[in-house]
């Protein structure tokens, strides 16, 4: 018999962030169905980085060329205005730091 | 009372399909299968159903509307045959990794190359390992039956896996038979509403499916698939009992003909189980004790059951038609001989036999049960056998 429960399906992201892997099979919904949308959210992507952008604030016109290419959705936008990079889930990719027209993102070797 | 018809196999799981009237049917049409969904549309436009027929253009857009049909919510079915399948290769595992219970008929035909629309198994043994139960029908009636209990075995709340029901092309599905099918309103009762636990139209819960799977929990889903299989066995055989009292027609994991005190015996599935029952009486008729084990569920293998339904044989002839080029013998051959892993005093062969639709008639068993017999008495022989070729 197969049993589960509501609510494993979305504490397993955060069991793989924690590299705890104390997830049971038989709790697991049939077919690895997401119960609680939108989880991928708790994923840190971030750690995937090897390259990181540097916001260089002083240089930066608030043109927000960069906030719409970004795949991952790490530029937060308050107030029509950027603020710092959401290291959690930016990836690395550069894209925006090769869209800024006025070099105000930088691009780190990540430490 | 249940109603006598005339019906090709084809016919009949069409019928069966529009007494279930599922929400979806998504088809492309490929020989021999092509009628169910012919027929089924008919039924459509002449307002007889109320279901969704979808009209897709390729086999592989078939499965993937049949999935995308079957995770909102809907009750989904398809047909189709040999490279139609092999074309829904990706989407077969695809439906059976996500639990959605579709319901198709394989009518099975030889996979191509060299091109060949007549019978063989290959196509449903390919896809022995996708995750589907598979169901195997000596005649129309099997066929008919097997697509109405399938509904309420795949959608089983342990179960939750997409079913096939395989029947061979041309000499099942287009040669006529006297059948008996239920009533409308009794097929209908007998299936039930489908209401599934997870769905993604279901407007009080959202939910997500389809997303990446790492290796932290990947294993795990596997392993509630492979448990889903495992339970399946148990939930056939009580929905088989509730449908022999609806019937009066018995069904179980597989059927035995005249195996209790037979000494030798021929494995083989689908139409040819038919030639073999003739050749079974013929030889009795001549003291000779025969008998004959068909099995009707492929997917989930019912090892433990078959093997002791064949422990006490002497000689066992396993016939396969599908090649699988394992180079240690056909499908059905290598899970019976595993099956049967340390039974000792017991002649085990492999016939592969009627590849594309290659004719196989009652002189064919015959020889192999002669052949059995050869070996009993000493005769060396190959484990794998061409039947029918020099
Ligand atoms: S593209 Fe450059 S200048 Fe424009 S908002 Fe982004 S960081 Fe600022
Ligand atoms: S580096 Fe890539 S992921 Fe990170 S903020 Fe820039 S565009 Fe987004």
């Amino acid at each position: 018999m197969t049993t589960w429960h509501d609510q494993s399906s979305a504490t397993y992201m955060k069991l793989d962030r924690q590299r705890e892997h104390k997830v049971n099979w038989q709790d697991e919904p049939p077919g690895g169905v997401i119960l609680r949308p939108g989880n991928s959210k708790e994923f840190s992507t971030g750690d995937w980085r090897a390259m990181k952008p540097i916001w260089i604030e002083e240089k930066c016109t608030q043109c927000l060329l960069c906030w719409p290419v970004c795949p991952d959705m790490a530029i937060p936008v308050e107030k029509g205005e950027r603020t710092d990079f959401d290291y959690y889930h930016c990836k690395g990719c550069g894209i925006c730091v090769e869209v800024c027209p006025f070099d105000a993102i930088d691009f780190v070797r990540e430490e | 009372m249940a109603i006598r018809e005339k019906l090709s196999g084809n016919e009949a799981v069409a019928v069966a399909m529009k007494q279930i009237e599922p929400d979806v049917v998504a088809a492309f049409p490929i020989t021999p299968s092509t009628e169910v969904p012919q027929y089924f549309s008919q039924f459509v436009a002449s307002g007889q159903v109320r279901t969704e027929f979808v009209a897709v253009e390729s086999e592989h857009s078939a499965m993937s509307a049949c999935i995308g049909s079957q995770a909102a919510g809907g009750r989904t079915m398809t047909a189709t045959s040999a490279n139609g399948m092999a074309l829904m290769w990706e989407m077969l595992y695809i439906a059976a990794s996500l639990r959605l219970p579709i319901v198709m008929a394989l009518v099975n035909r030889a996979l191509s190359a060299p091109i060949n629309i007549h019978n063989d198994h290959s196509d449903s043994m390919g896809a022995r390992d996708s995750g589907w139960i598979q169901l195997y029908s000596e005649n129309n009636q099997e066929a008919y039956d097997n697509f109405v209990q399938a509904v309420r075995i795949g959608e089983h709340v342990d179960v939750l896996l997409p079913v096939m029901v395989c029947y061979d092309g041309f000499i099942t599905s287009h040669a006529v038979e006297n059948i008996e099918i239920l009533e409308n309103n009794k097929v209908k009762e007998f299936v039930g509403e489908y209401n599934p636990k997870y769905y993604l139209l279901d407007e009080n819960r959202s939910i997500s499916l389809g997303a990446l799977d790492l290796p932290s929990v990947y294993f795990e889903h596997k392993r509630g698939q492979a448990q889903a299989m495992i339970d399946a066995k148990q939930v056939i055989l009580d929905i088989a009992a509730e449908y022999e009292k609806l019937t009066g027609r018995r069904y179980g994991l597989f059927e035995e003909y005249k195996l209790n005190d037979a000494e030798v015996a021929v494995v083989v599935l689908n139409s040819t189980a038919g030639t073999t029952k003739a050749v079974v009486d013929k030889l009795r008729s001549r003291g000779i004790k025969a008998g004959l084990l068909k099995p009707r569920v492929f997917r989930p293998f019912p090892h433990r059951e078959i093997r002791e339904a064949l422990s006490h044989v002497n000689g066992i002839a396993v016939l396969d038609k599908a090649e699988g080029f394992s180079s240690a013998g056909g499908p059905l051959f290598i899970e019976i001989k595993s099956a049967l892993q340390g039974v000792s005093d017991m002649k085990i062969v492999n016939f592969i036999y009627g590849l594309g639709g290659r004719d196989i008639r009652v002189e064919h068993v015959e020889d192999v049960f002669m052949e059995l017999k050869d070996r009993l008495a000493g005769d060396e022989g190959n484990m794998v056998n061409y039947l029918g070729l020099d």
